[in-house]
């Protein structure tokens, strides 16, 4: 275990950033967010930012690869570069867990070289929540927000951060840096407890998915889904907010002098998502509403061994427009449904 | 004596609506007067045929100007097309200075079909006060940068 | 309040005039409160709700819900009436299938709004003479409402009902010292960098999730122009800057005239952005230029974008007015 005065925080982010790119989140007027450290930056004292940290390695808009048209010839141009190490800390233990429902999309064959570049360059400092709030639901996925996976663990006591390496890559990052110094496991022992206290007193701690990730058809087919979606914007707040999100769309753009092909996030909640020549497929709301949470909820852990692409950040409870979230879909569509 | 090659040539978009300015800016080439070859011109069925969108979508493309011509109040074609025009590029204007981008990159002005000397000046005068402020960084799509 | 309407809920839909009536409905906390649609006196007993949590603007659901067998009932405050009002004189919601209840508002708060004053873990909130007492994991406060009302209703500019069929509460007037244009005009005033800064700051925030246009009761096409392919301009993410200023550019141009300004758009942004800004800008603009003008306050009122003097303004009254110069 190894320890850092809170008040000494600047030094080690300094002595990070100046071997890697570091990446923290910080306060800024739409919340917090995970931002490149500079000089002088804060870390954010909100439990958890707007946006997931899920754009550091699939990036709300990037660019594929670029083509050149010179009369009748096309020349495509491969914009890869090798991404340079970098390092996000603060990742709170439900986040951690999205890498993983992230990595089974991406990472299994055909693999994304996109993303593989980035997921490999990047090491994952986690932080345990001291204060959850009442959105939180992550223990419903069997995540332990004080017990934070990653490459590194970290905890705050009192005035004091400590760093629990917990792979090869995290020993790494930790080795040589001489702000660190040893401290004892109680401090950690005692926040872990108050952590516990606190999270077995949280609104949604008993909510479980136990009902989930089976019954395909009789959920599709559930006649609640009318009631669930009829408040729906169709927007893509959700969507945008959730690290586990991760449908995306292709499109080129002509610039006039050549094409660039970037993928963007994308929608299901969106009325041209997955759209063909005949339209979209989903045509009413109610439709693109029940796929994403069939989604998440039956689909996903179907394919997954049991892994349910949610992780309860509570992101999209509190800033759904209209208050229609995974929690309250989670209750109507279980209640009166046997175990 | 050469003239310095990187010297600064403004890209400028003339919306010239069809009854009046267009045939403005060719009285103006039939009677040879001058204007710089950096405007392109765009005809349009009527002043208020241009939308905010082919503005904002004229920046986009690399346009440092964006010049809308009409006819004279009273004089449209089609009536009252260019009050509304009036309207709808006072508000959009106002719109892009409010978000900081340079004001003198927009520009309505009216031309009769009758006014060559008008147009020419208005476009010689137009394009001056393009280059002064030189390229649109304000409103540029990078992408579209070569 | 709650339980007047309620009892007005039930009344007509046991007589047979409403089939159906649009509210606010309980949430998982105190908080979350969400639009719906009742159809039962049960419904109604159970889960219907009002509160000074209830933000949501309902009169937009009207273009659906209108459009169904039988009237439906709305409950509406004073913004929700006005931006009824201008669908009704945009023909997108029929007068005759509405039943309009007024309510009287005193301002609005949300979860937002509390949160943003540092109370966090809220686990229940009870209202009581203007006064929320807020339980949280954390310990308990007390915050009375008018300390952490949105912006909307700071600045609240009129407690008029310009529509209704029946009024529970008193009916208010409009709000003749209403400092609504303040923000403007404080933006105006800066020079060209400054403002190119503020809202380059503000915009580069954006994560496109449209909550803003899929909430405004003005924007109501059946397709929008950024949705469809064929437009050429559809785009779903942000690929550079210019995308960022031209959705919020032609989203706030597209409702000039016709924004009410019920602040919908800056209450759903996941980012904070004040994008209520760029509407109010246009209202200034066309109080100033075309004379005073409130979209929604007379059904059919013509908007000052579908209408015209011969003596406007030319638009080069932007070079002179407003603003510092570049030098």
């Amino acid at each position: 275990m190894l320890k850092i005065k809170l008040s000494e925080l600047p030094i080690l982010f300094d002595a990070l950033s100046a071997k890697n790119k570091l990446y923290i989140p910080s306060d800024t007027k739409g919340g917090a967010r995970f931002l490149p450290y500079e000089n002088g930056m804060k870390l954010t004292k909100e439990l958890n930012t707007v946006r997931s940290p899920k754009d550091l390695f699939f990036p709300q808009t990037e660019n594929l690869m670029d083509f050149k048209l010179e009369g009748k010839k096309i020349e495509v141009i491969d914009t890869r570069e090798e991404c340079e190490d970098f390092v996000i800390f603060g990742v709170r233990a439900c986040d951690v867990r999205s890498f993983e429902v992230l990595d089974r999309v991406f990472l299994s064959e055909p693999i994304d070289t996109y993303y593989k570049n980035r997921r490999e360059h990047g090491v994952i400092v986690s932080l345990a929540c001291n204060r959850p709030e009442e959105t939180c639901f992550c223990s419903t996925f069997d995540i332990d927000c004080a017990n934070p996976e990653g490459d590194v663990a970290s905890y705050i006591c009192g005035d004091e951060m400590y760093f629990e390496p917990l792979t090869e890559k995290g020993s790494e990052l930790l080795l040589g840096l001489s702000c660190l110094s040893e401290g004892s496991e109680a401090p950690v022992y005692e926040c872990k407890r108050n952590i516990y206290e606190i999270k077995s007193k949280l609104p949604l701690s008993t909510l479980s998915a136990e009902k989930f990730g089976k019954d395909m058809m009789e959920y599709f087919n559930s006649d609640k889904w009318d009631e669930l979606s009829e408040a729906c914007l169709g927007c893509g707040t959700c969507t945008f907010v959730c690290p586990t999100c991760q449908c995306y769309d292709i499109k080129d753009f002509d610039t006039g002098n050549g094409i660039k092909r970037f993928r963007c996030w994308d929608s299901c909640m969106y009325s041209d998502f997955t759209k063909m020549a005949h339209g979209n497929p989903r045509v009413s709301q109610k439709e693109r509403f029940r796929q994403r949470f069939m989604h998440k909820l039956v689909y996903y852990p179907m394919n997954n061994d049991g892994l349910f692409s949610c992780v309860g950040c509570g992101r999209c409870l509190s800033k759904c427009p209209i208050s229609m979230n995974i929690v309250k879909v989670m209750k109507k569509l279980g209640e009166g449904k046997d175990e | 004596m050469q003239m310095v090659n990187n010297e600064f040539k403004p890209k400028i978009v003339a919306f010239c609506c069809n009854w009046c300015s267009y045939a403005g800016a060719d009285l103006a080439g039939t009677n040879r007067l001058q204007y710089p070859a950096e405007v392109k011109i765009i005809r349009v069925p009527c002043s208020c045929r241009v939308n905010p969108m082919f503005i904002l979508r004229a920046f986009q493309r690399g346009a440092d100007g964006v010049i809308i011509c009409g006819c004279h109040p009273g004089d449209c074609h089609y009536t009252t097309g260019n009050y509304y025009a009036r309207r709808r590029m006072t508000l959009l204007f106002s719109m892009l200075d409010f978000l900081g981008i340079e004001k003198e990159r927009t520009r309505l002005e009216w031309v009769s079909a009758a006014e060559g000397q008008k147009f020419a000046s208005t476009m010689n005068d137009f394009v001056k006060t393009v280059t002064e402020l030189g390229e649109n960084k304000r409103l540029e799509d990078l992408r579209c940068k070569k | 309040m709650q339980e007047m309407m309620k009892k007005k809920a039930i009344e007509l839909l046991q007589s047979g005039e409403v089939a159906r009536v649009l509210g606010w409905k309980k949430g998982e906390f105190d908080y979350d409160i969400t639009p719906a649609v009742f159809e039962s006196v049960e419904e109604i007993e159970k889960e219907f709700i009002y509160n000074s949590l209830c933000s949501p603007n309902l009169s937009k659901y009207l273009v659906k819900e209108s459009r169904k067998e039988g009237k439906t009932l709305i409950f509406l405050k004073p913004c929700d009436s006005y931006s009824l009002s201008q669908l009704i004189t945009e023909h997108r919601v029929i007068r005759e299938y509405v039943y309009a209840v007024g309510i009287e508002c005193y301002g609005k708060t949300d979860a937002d709004t509390i949160k943003q004053k540092g109370i966090k873990g809220i686990t229940r909130i009870t209202e009581n003479d203007g006064v929320l007492n807020i339980e949280t994991l954390y310990g308990n406060e007390k915050v009375p409402v008018y300390e952490v009302l949105r912006e909307r209703c700071v600045n609240c500019k009129s407690k008029k009902h310009p529509v209704y069929d029946e009024l529970i509460g008193e009916e208010g007037e409009m709000v003749d010292d209403c400092e609504r244009f303040d923000e403007v005009a404080k933006i105006e005033a800066m020079t060209p960098e400054e403002r190119f800064a503020f809202f380059r700051n503000e915009l580069s925030r954006c994560i496109r999730c449209n909550a803003c246009r899929n909430v405004c009761p003005a924007c109501t096409c059946e397709k929008c122009v950024f949705d469809n392919d064929a437009s050429g301009i559809a785009q779903k993410a942000a690929s550079d800057s210019f995308e960022e200023n031209m959705f919020h550019i032609i989203r706030a141009f597209h409702v000039a005239g016709r924004c009410t300004d019920c602040g919908e758009c800056s209450r759903v942004c996941p980012q904070n952005i004040p994008l209520h800004l760029l509407n109010r800008k246009f209202i200034k603009d066309i109080n100033e230029l075309y004379g005073n003008y409130h979209a929604g306050e007379n059904i059919g009122n013509r908007s000052p974008l579908t209408d015209y003097t011969q003596n406007d303004a030319e638009p080069n009254i932007v070079y002179e007015r407003g603003g510092k110069n570049n030098a």
